[in-house]
């Protein structure tokens, strides 16, 4: 049951934004520029990235909707997702994403535990200073989405069924232009 | 020593918005919405509430920043001193007192908050927007901190600096750049 009264049609960050088109429209263009725009790193390994804060979150709606976002990128292996929540060490994934993801998780406790050695690892695996900065903001991103989602006590389905075909849409069409469709017939009964 | 290459002389935050403008652009306009523009909560409020996740947080940076925009909204320093030290004894709003409660949780994690503590807020007369903005802005700096200690940014010690930049930020708010151009040596107290 959700703090505050959302959509009860809009499950997870979906409701919330509905409510507050105004911080929703940043918030979408944020996402869409670090998991969706043009970088070296691609889609899938940023979806990873996301889903696996997510989940040190433990934020049911976050890492099943970026986990099939992931899944959706890299050819519907929802096995690799999967290894990369319970122990990215042991997935079939890059040194150089391991030592990213090693990153975002301490970004994910607390920014000041990332250490040049860190830091380093990942340079020898060939990261760029670009890289870096956006696994660091990815991470941190997620922190502030996670807490939304949780904090506003919204809806999160368990069943994940519910978050594939999403996941493979927006994997397709992109984050800004998929929230077009519950923010604009919002927006002029919720806009101050 | 930042773990990246970042402009030099830039602060905190403002080597990560020099050196990505293209995230800088909806962080800053996130912050405008949260803390800037009107809303029933005032900006003075909206500060401490940012302040007072960045002190739980740790970050000097932020904390020091958006401090110095409380003080310039409240025209008092020791009322944020005091809210840093224990809220719950500060001469605040009941109501404040209760986002502050809420806004504490979300920091930890927002799966803290209980239906009491919203019950709470809305027994001293916070509506549902004020309860989602508390939630999103202590979220948001839950982010802008990690964000800021992550990259290793400098983070002088030099209060007149953060003066300057609370006055900047309570007077135009957060799309343009505080800090525009690289910050003295001289000025640098302690790094």
């Amino acid at each position: 049951m959700p703090h505050i009264p959302l959509d009860p049609e809009l499950p997870g960050i979906r409701g919330a934004m509905a409510f507050r088109p105004e911080t929703a429209r940043p918030l979408n263009a944020l996402v869409e520029v670090l998991l969706q725009g043009p970088n070296m790193l691609t889609r899938g390994e940023r979806e990873l990235i996301a889903t696996y804060v997510s989940s040190r979150n433990c934020t049911q709606y976050c890492h099943s909707i970026h986990g099939a976002v992931a899944a959706a990128h890299l050819d519907g292996n929802e096995d690799l997702v999967r290894q990369v929540k319970v122990d990215f060490m042991q997935a079939e994934i890059s040194p150089k994403l391991k030592a990213l993801l090693n990153i975002a998780g301490k970004v994910q406790q607390d920014g000041k535990l990332v250490t040049p050695a860190d830091v380093d690892l990942a340079r020898r695996e060939g990261a760029t200073d670009i890289e870096i900065h956006d696994t660091v903001l990815i991470a941190a991103a997620f922190c502030m989405y996670n807490r939304y989602v949780d904090g506003l006590g919204t809806n999160q389905p368990a069943d994940p069924a519910f978050y594939r075909e999403r996941g493979k849409r927006v994997a397709r069409e992109g984050y800004v232009a998929v929230s077009e469709e519950y923010l604009a017939p919002h927006s002029s009964t919720v806009a101050q | 020593m930042p773990h990246i290459d970042l402009p030099a002389g830039f602060p905190g935050i403002s080597a990560g918005f020099q050196f990505r403008p293209e995230t800088a652009k909806p962080m800053r306009e996130l912050a405008h919405v949260l803390l800037h523009l009107p809303n029933s909560l005032t900006p003075g409020e909206r500060e401490l509430i940012a302040s007072h996740v960045s002190s739980r947080n740790n970050c000097h940076f932020c904390y020091s920043s958006h401090s110095a925009a409380a003080t310039c909204h409240l025209g008092d320093a020791s009322l944020v001193a005091k809210v840093k030290a224990d809220f719950a004894s500060a001469p605040i709003s009941k109501k404040l007192k209760a986002l502050l409660a809420i806004a504490g949780k979300v920091q930890q994690d927002g799966k803290l908050v209980t239906a009491a503590d919203v019950e709470a807020a809305r027994n001293e007369g916070a509506t549902d927007m004020e309860i989602h903005d508390t939630v999103l802005i202590a979220a948001a700096f839950s982010m802008y901190n990690r964000y800021v200690d992550g990259l290793g940014t400098w983070q002088p010690d030099n209060p007149e600096m953060y003066a300057q930049m609370g006055q900047h930020l309570a007077r135009e708010g957060y799309t343009q750049p505080s800090i525009r151009q690289p910050v003295g040596a001289s000025s640098i107290v302690a790094d």
